[in-house]
């Protein structure tokens, strides 16, 4: 019997698709590039010290982490890496180094491992990160005064902060002046103030639409959440337009795009049948207005996604009923 | 292999492959020195058993039924005459257990008799008697029994799974004994609904068997029996239950055609036709006695395999990989595909990341992405219960296309195989 040839034994099927984690991921990452390449060259070296030092912590703790808990090591499928990048994103430039590091240790232990690691995760870990971050030291959030070293040829006021602002003082200012004050073209290419690579508009539309061709993430949830936003701001717009911006002003500004493209559309955190993906999408666009026109923080997209992470098991309750079923 | 299309958003389009225009002849595999036939039932070698009713030594003849207990109806049709060398133990996938009966083949061929008697006369329990296991492997066991109600015969000219080509071909070749084989079971069983499924451009062939001819998609898995009954029955088998519970019968245009043949010559067909994917994936038809090691398939046919290729027989999407080259071509095996070393893709121990990819390709609708997290905690009645376990097709895409490539496939035919088990221990009980 020794001389039988040995063969792979394995189980049905015998094709797979070719699709790999890891492939997700750096994907995804390209996706990134251009919005990412153009907070580069707007903020120079500080941006880049956060990039590469977001990216590089997030891998040395989930290395950490597996050598911890003495797991195989999982860097090479990418998703730490991407952690790490999504995070340096809607960092401004200014931060200190220490920020980042605790940061991505929020994001990849806090908002990842300790769930169980990829997968299992209920939240966004970048969004974790952003919402605890946010919560602990919220001045390293307020763009206007991080990057009050930067001297551009537009106007360095962080525009959801400068709306929010107006709306409580309608006797001072004028909402539609300072709305009326960005255009949504200069927005889109990035002339306003904001995280390293969340204000190149028109870069996110790019990164999301060949994710969206290219299946990585789901359009119904990014479509969806623009729809929301667009519709509630909308809504707000038409009751009081001198204390509600409209809805263009909301698509392009704060962490909108990221948001929809980069955020919302993170797998296990998000549901997978079609109308939970609608519902998700749009509550999260709802969820972003109402924190933003009527809440206390500025943007509302980071804890409208933690909401709706939150529901997204329960919507995916909704769903068709498999063939032959008898209830 | 069929990689995933740059544009992601798209489903995968798996199309089932048809005959070319001028489809070559089955290659024939010379009678091999040895043959063995698997028979249903599991063999202690440490019993001895005076009852045996084959034993080493015996001479067999062609077409000679073969059974080992006087108690057990499950037999095999000898394929071939010789010498009984061998009889042992021999186990399949998830545990199935036969007896492995080994024959010397003798030079000279003589045809058992004992069909030929009976098929002048034709009845349901001889049929079934030496037909159950012809090529094919026609169910009229577990279909036409007293306790069943059969009012629909479903023939498939299709093939279930991907790059095989073997049923389109019988049909095409052979469809004046698929038309014999439909009389024979018309008369034998007395259900007048015959229905044949095939392939829109083998329309032709199909309508020259009487049967009432209906149309399959060709992009799989529309030919798998309970998306045909969907699809093109519009009857919807519920979870859990068999196609014959339906009172349907599933047979194969080659099983018909076997039928067919059998009563034509008063003999027990038993030479296999099936599709040979070789490692470049072209393909060839063989024709073998049944019962023949592949060894000597792939030797006569030039198929090189090497340590870690990998032998799967049945199709690429749903069937099983072998782990010698000697196993015995079956009455069911339509594919044999081998794999060279360099195209295998490992499967992996990554949990479910939930990108839904499996959700959507499902022809099921089940939530797979909740399933086999229970499924792989080993929580299979949990599974049944809120994630519809029993409604899958076992069309095995969601593993195709899972981003973690978890065995997810395995999982479902696993849990079905231990809830099975605990069903008979319960009963038994």
């Amino acid at each position: 019997m020794s001389n039988q040839k040995k063969f792979i034994v394995s189980h049905a099927p015998f094709w797979l698709d070719g699709s790999k984690i890891s492939i997700r991921s750096y994907n995804i990452m390209l996706a990134t590039l251009p919005a990412v390449i153009f907070g580069l060259f707007q903020y120079g070296m500080p941006a880049l010290g956060v990039v590469a030092l977001a990216i590089s912590s997030a891998v040395i703790w989930e290395l950490v982490w597996n050598v911890v808990t003495k797991r195989s090591n999982a860097i090479g499928d990418g998703n730490s890496a991407l952690i790490g990048l999504v995070f340096a994103m809607l960092l401004p430039a200014t931060v200190p180094w220490w920020f980042v590091i605790i940061g991505t240790f929020v994001a990849v232990i806090i908002g990842k491992q300790i769930w169980g690691g990829i997968g299992a995760n209920a939240f966004h870990p970048v969004v974790v990160a952003i919402a605890i971050l946010t919560l602990s030291w919220k001045d390293y959030f307020d763009f206007q005064a991080a990057l009050v070293n930067y001297d551009f040829d537009f106007s360095m006021i962080f525009p959801l902060a400068a709306v929010k602002h107006a709306a409580q003082h309608t006797d001072l200012f004028s909402v539609s002046e300072i709305v009326k004050s960005f255009s949504a073209g200069d927005l889109l290419m990035g002339k306003q103030a904001g995280g390293i690579g969340a204000t190149f508009g028109l870069g996110l539309l790019i990164g999301g639409i060949y994710l969206m061709l290219r299946g990585f993430i789901r359009w119904e949830i990014s479509v969806s959440f623009l729809v929301g936003i667009f519709v509630t701001a909308l809504l707000f717009n038409i009751a009081d337009s001198a204390r509600y911006a409209g809805p263009v002003f909301h698509l392009f500004t704060g962490y909108t795009l990221i948001g929809a493209f980069f955020l919302l559309t993170e797998d296990s955190s998000s549901p997978v049948n079609f109308i939970p993906m609608l519902i998700y999408g749009f509550g999260a666009g709802v969820m972003t207005v109402l924190i933003r026109n009527i809440g206390v923080y500025v943007d509302g997209v980071i804890f409208a996604i933690l909401v709706l992470n939150l529901v997204s098991p329960i919507l995916d309750k909704i769903r068709p009923q498999a063939i032959g079923k008898v209830v | 292999m069929i990689k995933r299309s740059f544009i992601g958003l798209a489903k995968p389009r798996l199309e089932n492959q048809f005959l070319e225009e001028k489809q070559s002849e089955p290659v024939k595999i010379p009678a091999s020195k040895k043959v063995t036939l698997l028979l249903n039932v599991p063999f202690d070698p440490y019993i001895k058993r005076e009852s045996d009713l084959i034993k080493i030594g015996d001479t067999v003849k062609t077409g000679q039924r073969l059974s080992i207990s006087p108690d057990s109806d499950e037999y095999v049709i000898s394929s071939v005459t010789g010498t009984v060398s061998y009889i042992t133990s021999f186990s399949g996938g998830l545990g199935q257990a036969y007896t492995a009966i080994s024959i010397d083949v003798a030079e000279k061929e003589e045809i058992d008799e004992e069909f030929a008697k009976i098929s002048k006369t034709p009845n349901l329990k001889d049929t079934i008697n030496f037909l159950a296991g012809v090529p094919g492997n026609p169910p009229l066991k577990s279909c036409f029994q007293p306790e069943k109600s059969i009012n629909t015969i479903v023939i498939s000219g299709a093939d279930s799974d991907l790059l095989t080509i073997t049923n389109q071909y019988i049909l095409k070749s052979k469809a004046a004994s698929v038309k014999k084989g439909i009389g024979i079971l018309m008369k034998l069983t007395g259900v007048n609904n015959i229905i044949m499924i095939v392939p829109q451009y083998l329309m032709q062939a199909a309508s020259t068997t009487g049967a009432n001819v209906r149309i399959v998609d060709s992009q799989y898995p529309a030919g798998l029996p309970h998306l045909i009954m969907k699809d093109v029955l519009n009857q919807i088998v519920p979870a859990g239950k068999s196609l014959e519970d339906s009172g349907v019968c599933f047979l194969t245009a080659e099983a018909v055609a076997s039928i067919g043949t059998a009563f034509e010559k008063g003999q027990v067909p038993v030479t296999k036709t099936f599709t040979l994917v070789k490692k470049d994936e072209s393909r060839i038809l063989v024709s073998a006695r049944i019962g023949t090691p592949i060894r000597d398939i792939f030797k006569a046919c030039d198929v090189a395999v090497n340590d870690k290729d990998r032998i799967i027989m049945g199709g690429v999407l749903t069937g099983s990989s072998v782990y010698t080259e000697d196993q015995p071509l079956q009455v069911d095996t339509d594919t044999i595909v081998v794999q060279d070393r360099g195209n295998i893709q490992p499967t992996t121990d990554y949990p479910c990341i939930n990108c839904g990819e499996c959700v959507r390709i499902c022809p099921a609708k089940i939530p797979v992405n909740m399933l086999v997290r229970f499924l792989e905690a080993g929580q299979y009645e949990q599974g049944a219960e809120s994630y519809d376990l029993y409604s899958c097709v076992e069309c095995g895409l969601c593993s195709y296309v899972c981003v973690s490539r978890i065995p997810i496939f395995q999982y479902i035919r696993l849990a079905k195989h231990e809830l099975a088990k605990i069903k008979e221990a319960e009963a038994t009980e």
